[in-house]
């Protein structure tokens, strides 16, 4: 097989980016391992944030379905149920339906995302503990119960979101546990669930899980300025899952086996491939965008996708460049609304990319 | 249990269901679903036991990353059963330790 | 600063008062009016568009909280399904001597009817009172945030901001049912 451009990842980036480089007139696959594309989209019930462009108001799941369709209508060939395990120079090695192929590209865009951090305490590996991304993939897209009585551990977005759609589900949450004394994430999502009645407690954390064989009972305390466990605060929830959302970690994997050089920044969620403004990695003519080239989220995702794909298709020789500058320069401006205010951590992040040698041009002032 | 209605998602479109056994016991699945999916929707929540210690494990990841969820599926153990899809008459048994081939 | 809200998910009533999008009391008496309980600047425009009279302002900086003015809102209650994090509501506290109307947006099974009696939760969930359904909206542009309009007693109108019928979560819940 033979493409210009493959993307490793069918979700919101790949697919983002699929767009943009197939209707400048590239010949673009999106791989995915997957039987469904759309990565974490098919699983986000909710509405999102931010403007009109970047589609505000409209539910995760429509998104992803918007963007599959616009893909497929530009042409572009999805693979799903295959396996990029490897990627040797311009050679993709791909595993489907039991038989391994070589797939030859020009341009590879590594969009895998990122997978779910895990947090060890007593207990941790007993049936009914999972991740949160987890519950979430059981409730919204296998439409299974995980749980009638689930504790959450980590009151970022994800565990915000994922406790409200547990309630959504039907299951009741009895709390959610926050090592740190504020709420890691929007304010807005936890007012939606105190309201129902679940508490957030901050400056709390998991001590141990029991069970005979399952989860039964939760043991949680609250931790002092040390974030040691004061004996005496102990409390116990009579639960059957406990639910972990302590943050995710680019998957990037691929990025590591092909040479592209690393930094480790733990804001955008630990060691992120490098990239410039361009979303090219130090290994020429290999791009990174969305989750695995730093965590944050969807929007992000679709604009940094959408870059890489118009980066692509500028360098096989389908756009013109100034063209290209132009687009470049609009999509990175409707990203800035993400690195402002509680978010400005992510270009001071990014900034210490612009630090690195070697041939990466550095970043620009928009 | 399985979620039938939801105020987002809507009502479950009715699916083929298939059977499916699990340690010599039958149970109803859905056409498409993982067997992961079929087990928890049958209350089954306990997939393997670990190698040296005899642990019980289940889901983790949910997503084909973590192998917490690995069983023996139609003699082969190892097999993540959520990213694998039901078929009618799977074989599926709790695995022991790293399992073996039959 | 927002120290209980960030600390704890629940507003205070003092934290509220500062914000943009809370009408002021003056305006409250005087019939339904949004009440935009959105403190924390992230980036998120929904209600500016949603509204028809142009009573809500965020910017160009989509990082801003909202504005509400007031003299513009009628209380229609459009902003309510927009909002992606569920934080608009419409209170009249002029709808009898002793009630007030509060329209809240609602994402769970069963949906009240109409008629239908239901326990009235604070922004902590704790269940304050009960209320009557006055009005369940579900049109297909709210995009399944149904809107709920709940008679309450008046002197809880500035607290209760969530309903529940002891139905929506609990094993006899007809979500779900055992296969």
């Amino acid at each position: 097989m033979e493409y210009e451009l493959a993307i490793v990842g069918a979700g919101p980036a790949g697919l983002s980016a699929s767009i943009e480089a197939a209707k400048a007139g590239v010949k673009v696959a999106v791989i995915d391992e997957n039987a469904k594309p759309g990565g974490q989209l098919f699983k986000q019930i909710h509405k999102f944030f931010g403007s009109k462009e970047h589609r505000a108001g409209v539910r995760g799941i429509d998104i992803g379905a918007q963007l599959l369709n616009e893909a497929k209508d530009s042409g572009v060939d999805i693979l799903l149920n295959t396996t990029v395990w490897g990627i040797f120079d311009n050679v993709l090695a791909v595993h489907s339906s039991n038989k391994i192929q070589r797939l030859e590209a020009q341009r590879i865009l590594i969009a895998t995302g990122a997978s779910e951090n895990t947090l060890a305490f007593p207990g941790w590996t007993l049936p009914g503990v999972l991740g949160a991304g987890a519950a979430q993939t059981m409730v919204n897209l296998h439409r299974v119960a995980i749980g009638d009585r689930v504790l959450m551990v980590g009151s970022g977005n994800v565990g915000l979101i994922v406790s409200y759609q547990l309630m959504q589900a039907g299951a009741e949450v009895v709390a959610v546990v926050e090592f740190l004394p504020q709420i890691g994430g929007y304010w807005v999502h936890a007012s939606k669930i105190t309201r129902l009645g679940i508490p957030i407690l901050t400056s709390h954390t998991i001590k141990e899980v029991t069970g005979d064989g399952k989860v039964e009972v939760a043991t949680v305390g609250k931790v002092d300025s040390n974030y040691q466990i004061v004996s005496g605060t102990e409390r116990n929830f009579d639960v059957d899952a406990v639910c972990i959302a302590v943050g995710l970690s680019p998957a990037a994997e691929l990025a590591w086996m092909c040479g592209c050089e690393f930094m480790y920044i733990p804001e955008l969620g630990g060691h992120v491939p490098v990239y410039n403004e361009d979303m090219e990695t130090t290994v020429p003519g290999v791009y990174v965008a969305g989750d695995v080239a730093g965590v944050e989220e969807a929007a992000t995702a679709m604009i940094d996708g959408a870059i890489a794909g118009l980066a692509a298709a500028e360098s096989l020789g389908y756009l013109d460049h100034n063209e290209y500058e132009d687009l470049k320069r609009g999509k990175r401006v409707s990203r800035e609304v993400f690195e402002l205010s509680r978010f400005r951590f992510r270009r001071m992040a990014k900034e210490r990319f612009a630090n690195k040698e070697g041939r990466l041009k550095q970043w620009s002032k928009t | 249990m399985r979620i039938i209605d939801h105020p987002i998602l809507g009502r479950i479109e009715p699916e083929r269901t298939i059977r499916i056994e699990v340690d010599g016991k039958m149970i109803e699945a859905l056409e498409g679903e993982p067997i992961a999916a079929a087990l928890v929707a049958n209350s089954m929540r306990l997939f393997r036991f670990t190698k040296k210690y005899n642990e019980p494990r289940g889901i983790f990841c949910a997503i084909g990353r973590c192998t917490d969820c690995v069983m023996v599926v139609n003699g082969i153990p190892n097999t993540r059963t959520c990213v694998t899809q039901v078929e009618e008459g799977m074989k599926i048994e709790t695995q022991y330790g790293s399992g073996s081939i039959r | 600063m927002v120290e209980n809200l960030a600390s704890s998910g629940v507003i205070s009533k003092e934290e509220l008062s500062r914000l943009p999008g809370v009408p002021s009391q003056e305006r409250l008496k005087k019939g339904p009016v949004a009440v935009i309980e959105c403190a924390e600047q992230i980036p998120c425009n929904p209600c500016e568009t949603a509204c028809p009279k142009g009573a809500i302002q965020v910017g160009e900086d989509i990082n801003s909280l909202p504005v509400l003015d007031e003299a513009k809102c009628t209380g229609c209650g459009l902003c309510i399904p927009a909002c992606p994090g569920l934080a608009i509501f419409v209170v009249d506290v002029t709808f009898s001597e002793t009630e007030a109307l509060l329209q809240i947006p609602h994402e769970f099974l069963p949906l009240p009817q109409k008629g239908g009696i239901v326990n009235c939760l604070d922004r902590e969930g704790k269940v304050v009172s009960l209320g009557k359904i006055i009005k369940v909206v579900n049109p297909k542009s709210y995009d399944r945030t149904p809107v709920v309009t709940v008679a309450i007693p008046k002197e809880f109108a500035q607290d209760i901001r969530a309903i529940t019928q002891g139905e929506e979560n609990g094993n006899d819940s007809y979500l779900r049912k055992e296969r």
